[in-house]
């Protein structure tokens, strides 16, 4: 039972990985890279290591994606910045 | 676990993949944190004991059937580190694109600027 | 085309040495021998319930210190290639938050650093420890970042923090030096009793100490990347 749902988890991981690489707006990339830290923490937590899940949520799904989104919102300012001038 | 190694496997090799293949550099960054991930299960799926529970001690739980504490203390480093790392790298695709103006790595084809 | 033909082949070939060589390794019935040393070890002279924390602070606490240097390093290089390109002086008008999340955050964010410093306090008993907590910490500043439109961070008191916790943690290791056993041993306080609060020696200070330093550091770089203006 367990090991059907680790394989679903898996699955969606798989898909999520491959839609941050092939998707076409760089936003829903950078989404999708957040799914695949919070199904790693579940998996983490089936595993029996609540640690490595506690830190797997918070670093991977949370602050990885603001990181990435802070250097979006800048790249994207600075292209309409571009424009303007 | 044996699945979620082959799981762990099948990201490092998607990661590796997008990271050869792809000319954005924000998603040649997103490869590299996919290629993490993958190399952390791997890490975790090998210390795992058939039948066993967290290695946190009380009265209650039995000390022959804990998990392999080993692995779980590697890999929290490594998570730590690695955002630090994809938190640099960002910052130098900033710089890139302010540079150049694209972020098309195949605009940076030169050695001199 | 024979790029990609060329990249297809060494992916395929690394894939198939990577799949084949972990699905070979056999799952464990029992603990292996070093693990069963750590297990009761940690239990026993450390004294502290949570054996990743025994292994992350005392048995390999040479590793963390490795990862705490390469985490400043880190935030130091971000800190620096962000701010070369400052002289375009323009600097952008925020929108204020919604009243909504104005109003929460004032009531959230002590009580999302309460947690933290409960979950490093609390390492060597339950599962978290300086890292979790330094983590939440630093998710409960970017709340503050993110619902004030001016938000001012004393950054002499972050600096402060951060060097003062590295400078104390490298300070406790030398004292293990001369008190006890070696570099970064925890057996300088008494080891009490297994699941109290003030047992398990000097992990405690010492997981608190990690606990400050990885959430300030973690506090600068967001605040060198909110602030990139």
């Amino acid at each position: 039972m367990l090991y059907i749902f680790i394989i679903a988890l898996g699955i969606i991981m798989i898909a999520a990985a491959l839609y941050a690489l092939y998707a076409g707006k760089l936003i829903h990339a950078i989404i999708s890279a957040g799914v695949i830290g919070l199904l790693a923490s579940i998996i983490y937590l089936i595993l029996a290591a609540p640690d490595v899940a506690m830190t797997e949520a918070a670093i991977g799904s949370a602050l990885t994606t603001v990181v990435f989104l802070y250097a979006f919102n800048r790249i994207c300012a600075d292209r309409k910045e571009g424009e303007n001038d | 676990m044996t699945a979620v190694s082959i799981i762990g496997s099948i990201l490092i090799i998607i990661g590796l993949w997008g990271m050869l293949t792809k000319k954005n550099i924000v998603k040649i960054i997103i490869g590299f944190s996919i290629i993490d991930t993958g190399i952390h299960l791997i890490i975790v799926s090998v210390g795992y004991i058939r039948g066993g529970t967290a290695p946190i001690l009380d009265s209650t739980v039995d000390r022959a059937r804990v998990v392999d504490p080993l692995p779980s203390a590697l890999v929290l480093t490594a998570i730590v580190i690695g955002l630090a790392i994809t938190a640099l790298m960002l910052v130098y695709a900033v710089q890139l694109h302010r540079k150049r103006g694209s972020l098309d790595i195949t605009a940076y084809k030169e050695l001199k600027c | 085309m024979i790029k990609r033909a060329l990249i297809l082949i060494v992916v395929a070939v690394a894939g198939w040495f990577l799949i084949s060589f972990t699905a070979s390794v056999p799952e464990q019935e029992t603990l292996p021998l070093l693990a069963e040393q750590y297990v009761s070890q940690g239990a026993g002279r450390v004294g502290s319930a949570n054996i990743v924390t025994a292994v992350v602070v005392t048995f390999r606490g040479l590793d963390t210190l490795g990862e705490v240097a390469v985490l400043f390093i880190a935030t130091a290089g971000i800190g620096f290639l962000m701010r070369l390109d400052t002289d375009k002086g323009k600097r952008r008008t925020r929108t204020p938050a919604s009243e909504l999340l104005q109003t929460g955050s004032g009531f959230l964010i002590p009580l999302i650093i309460l947690f933290g410093v409960y979950i490093f306090l609390h390492g060597h008993l339950t599962p978290g420890g300086g890292f979790q907590g330094g983590v939440v910490i630093a998710s409960a500043v970017l709340l503050m970042l993110l619902a004030r439109t001016d938000p001012r961070i004393n950054h002499t008191m972050l600096r402060a923090v951060e060097s003062l916790s590295g400078a104390f943690y490298v300070g406790i290791g030398v004292l293990g030096l001369i008190l006890a056993a070696g570099f970064l041993d925890s057996r300088i306080l008494p080891a009490g009793t297994l699941g109290a609060l003030a047992s398990a020696g000097a992990i405690p200070v010492i997981y608190s100490l990690i606990g400050l330093k990885v959430g300030s550091e973690l506090v600068s770089i967001l605040d060198t990347l909110h602030n990139a203006e």
